[in-house]
């Protein structure tokens, strides 16, 4: 038993010395966690804000003026008066003044106080789907709080008064914190696994050291335990980073979350030693597992795209994608205080991957040149 | 015992064989040779002998232990240094020993004493600090073969160890070879220098999967059938026009800046005297010469072929 330890520590030792002399590896581990949350943080935000908006109002009633500060109060709309006619409105989209325009009738406060419906006009820029699709849920909660306050006429039987839990205020920091995490845990874990792998392969460096005394395992484990740790670092200071930038919640256990990191590194590791087994170069590990690893993180996962709403294929296809129970676990924990039997379903799923993902690699690891 | 045994050992790949029914021994304490041109099938053997291939058919015995069965058990008794350079070219010189020397579980102070000697005749302390990527050929090859000595293996396995080493530098990894071997280490070695087996007591020629010829190189010299003469002259491209024509020659080889004429029967004295006054002064001098090992495998060759 201790002398192969001992191994593993030789290896693990061993490995962490092609680290350090590899500066660029390790800038790479450093730095993409930072680059990927000011990326999404700051530049690829999903949050509405500052929407500009022309209000067109033929009527100038008391009522309009209120409507508008209905508006203006919620916070996401930058009004500005439009006094052009409404046909001429469509150069407010294409010189890109306005993303929404506001129509407002003639005679709209009168109308207002006698009869149960009276139109205002929205159009919408939805040139992007997904922004036009916010901007309309935002005017009709400024709508429905504005037709609440002056007591529209008609009666409605119910009301679906919907209230958000757990991201009250739809901030997306919530949802691409844990994401990067996901991500950059495979990316370290199966990317740079399998290419350590292969670069032993190519160098003709595992021919010479199959011919130790050291067991397969020994070399695999000794090869993996850094990356694990650097993996677990890099997770940390992502955590760290998404807290105190982007004010994400924590309010599950620490332990569970620290726990659970490790199940979906080893998933990946699993998966990366696959790879390396089946692969022969550098190159062509690296892309396999890119292959293997980014996209579906990025696009299977419902880091980005809920799952429900993909074809069937997809949906399927997800099943497989060890970051899909790993976002469930970590959006659980941390946004609403998950515990272990909760998500004892994703992490069963988990652990299930990583015993044939680890099946596999074993079968194919070679002790030999054959 | 013998340290190597091997017994009609055949392998191929796919449709290629790469080593075609071989057998021999390696004795104890012995400095065994492997000789032959790239591709003659010697990596595929030494890496068989290593455990890292699996016969087809035959059987591999090193120290009496069977390839196939007692893998684990050979692999740490013997020291191993492939053909490419196989350390890691990103560690230091002392990295690289201190790994394998982890790696094969050398007690620190057994490790102590033989990092000093292995740093002695490799010479290779001054370097100890620099990165095995930046030695040079010779230098490579002596910390690959340190770290293939670190743990005091009783046989070590090279494969090709002088290839793309300068002419100095091989001579000197000979003669730390032959400091290994006097340790009692049993030492098999491949070359695709045929002038190099003379560096070995015994060697197996190896010609396309085959062994060819198996013995000691004065051996294989006494068995050449053949009189050989080397010929030196102006111009040798001539005499090796007319040398072709004449009856009883059995084979002519250019070595350098010679001719080598071996006969099918002894030529006379008068054969020769009739032969300069043909080719005139492109013949300067002639004299009986013994086989080098390049001669000995060439005409193996051809008479295999």
């Amino acid at each position: 038993m201790k002398t192969h330890l001992a191994r593993i520590i030789a290896i693990s030792k061993k490995e962490l010395l092609h680290i350090i002399r590899d500066p660029r590896t390790l800038i790479i581990i450093v730095l993409m966690p930072v680059i990927q949350l000011i990326m999404f943080g700051y530049a690829m935000n999903l949050e509405i804000q500052r929407v500009d908006m022309a209000v067109i109002d033929h009527d100038r009633s008391r009522t309009a003026v209120d409507l508008q500060e209905a508006f203006r109060q919620n916070g996401f709309f930058n009004l500005f008066p439009y006094e052009g006619k409404l046909a001429d409105a469509e150069a407010l989209f294409l010189e890109r003044r306005a993303r929404v325009i506001l129509m407002i009738p003639a005679d709209f406060g009168k109308h207002l106080q006698r009869e149960p419906l009276v139109p205002v006009q929205l159009l919408i820029d939805a040139a992007d789907p997904n922004a036009a699709v916010n901007i309309q849920n935002y005017c009709n909660q400024v709508i429905r709080i504005f037709n609440e306050r002056y007591g529209s006429a008609l009666a409605l039987p119910f009301e679906i008064e919907s209230t958000i839990w757990f991201n009250p205020d739809m901030k997306s920091a919530y949802f691409f914190v844990p994401g990067i995490l996901a991500l950059l845990l495979v990316m370290i874990s199966a990317l740079l696994t399998s290419i350590t792998i292969a670069r032993e392969k190519e160098m003709g460096t595992m021919e010479q050291i199959l011919v130790s005394p050291v067991r397969p395992y020994e070399i695999i484990l000794g090869k993996v335990i850094p990356y694990a740790v650097l993996a677990f670092l890099d997770g940390a200071l992502i955590l760290f980073l998404g807290m105190v930038f982007f004010q994400v919640p924590f309010i599950g256990s620490a332990l569970l979350l620290a726990a659970l990191v490790l199940l979906f590194v080893i998933t990946a590791l699993s998966l990366g030693l696959l790879i390396s087994t089946v692969t022969s170069t550098q190159q062509i590990a690296m892309m396999v597992a890119l292959f293997a690893t980014l996209l579906p993180t990025l696009l299977l996962s419902g880091f980005i795209f809920p799952i429900p709403s993909m074809p069937r294929i997809l949906q399927l296809l997800s099943y497989v994608v060890p970051a899909k129970y790993f976002l469930v676990i970590v959006r659980g924990i941390m946004l609403k205080g998950n515990t272990l039997t909760q998500l004892l379903v994703p992490a069963g799923f988990l652990a299930l991957l990583t015993a044939v993902l680890l099946a596999g690699a074993w079968k194919k690891f070679r002790v030999n040149l054959e | 015992m013998n340290a190597i045994e091997i017994t009609n050992f055949h392998k191929s790949f796919g449709p290629v064989t790469a080593v075609d029914n071989a057998s021999l021994t390696v004795k104890p304490g012995e400095l065994f040779g492997l000789i032959g041109p790239d591709g003659a099938g010697k990596t595929t053997l030494m890496r068989a002998i290593c455990t890292l291939l699996l016969p087809d058919s035959g059987q591999i015995l090193v120290n009496g232990m069977d390839t196939t069965r007692d893998v684990g058990k050979i692999r740490a008794s013997i020291g191993y240094m492939p053909q490419r350079f196989s350390l890691y070219q990103d560690l230091s010189v002392a990295q690289n020993l201190r790994f394998f020397a982890d790696l094969f579980q050398v007690p620190p102070e057994e490790r102590t004493r033989r990092l000093e000697q292995l740093y002695q005749f490799s010479r290779l302390e001054p370097f100890r600090n620099r990165l095995a990527g930046d030695l040079s050929g010779g230098m490579k090859q002596k910390l690959a073969l340190s770290c293939a000595l670190i743990h005091t293996p009783d046989l070590l396995v090279l494969d090709e160890p002088t290839y793309g080493v300068d002419p100095v530098s091989r001579k000197e990894f000979w003669d730390i070879l032959r400091t290994i071997q006097q340790e009692g280490t049993t030492i098999l070695v491949s070359t695709a220098y045929m002038d190099e087996a003379d560096q070995c007591e015994r060697v197996a020629l190896f010609f396309r999967g085959r062994i060819a010829g198996l013995d000691t190189p004065d051996g294989l010299r006494r068995d050449y059938p053949h009189p050989l003469y080397r010929l030196e002259g102006s111009d040798l491209r001539a005499l090796r026009r007319f040398f072709q024509d004449i009856p009883t020659v059995h084979s002519i080889q250019l070595f350098g800046d010679a001719l080598h004429v071996s006969f099918a029967q002894p030529p006379q004295p008068g054969d020769w005297r009739g032969w300069q006054d043909a080719v005139g002064s492109s013949l300067s001098h002639w004299e009986a010469h013994p086989p080098t090992i390049e001669d000995i495998f060439l005409d193996l060759i051809r008479s295999a072929s």
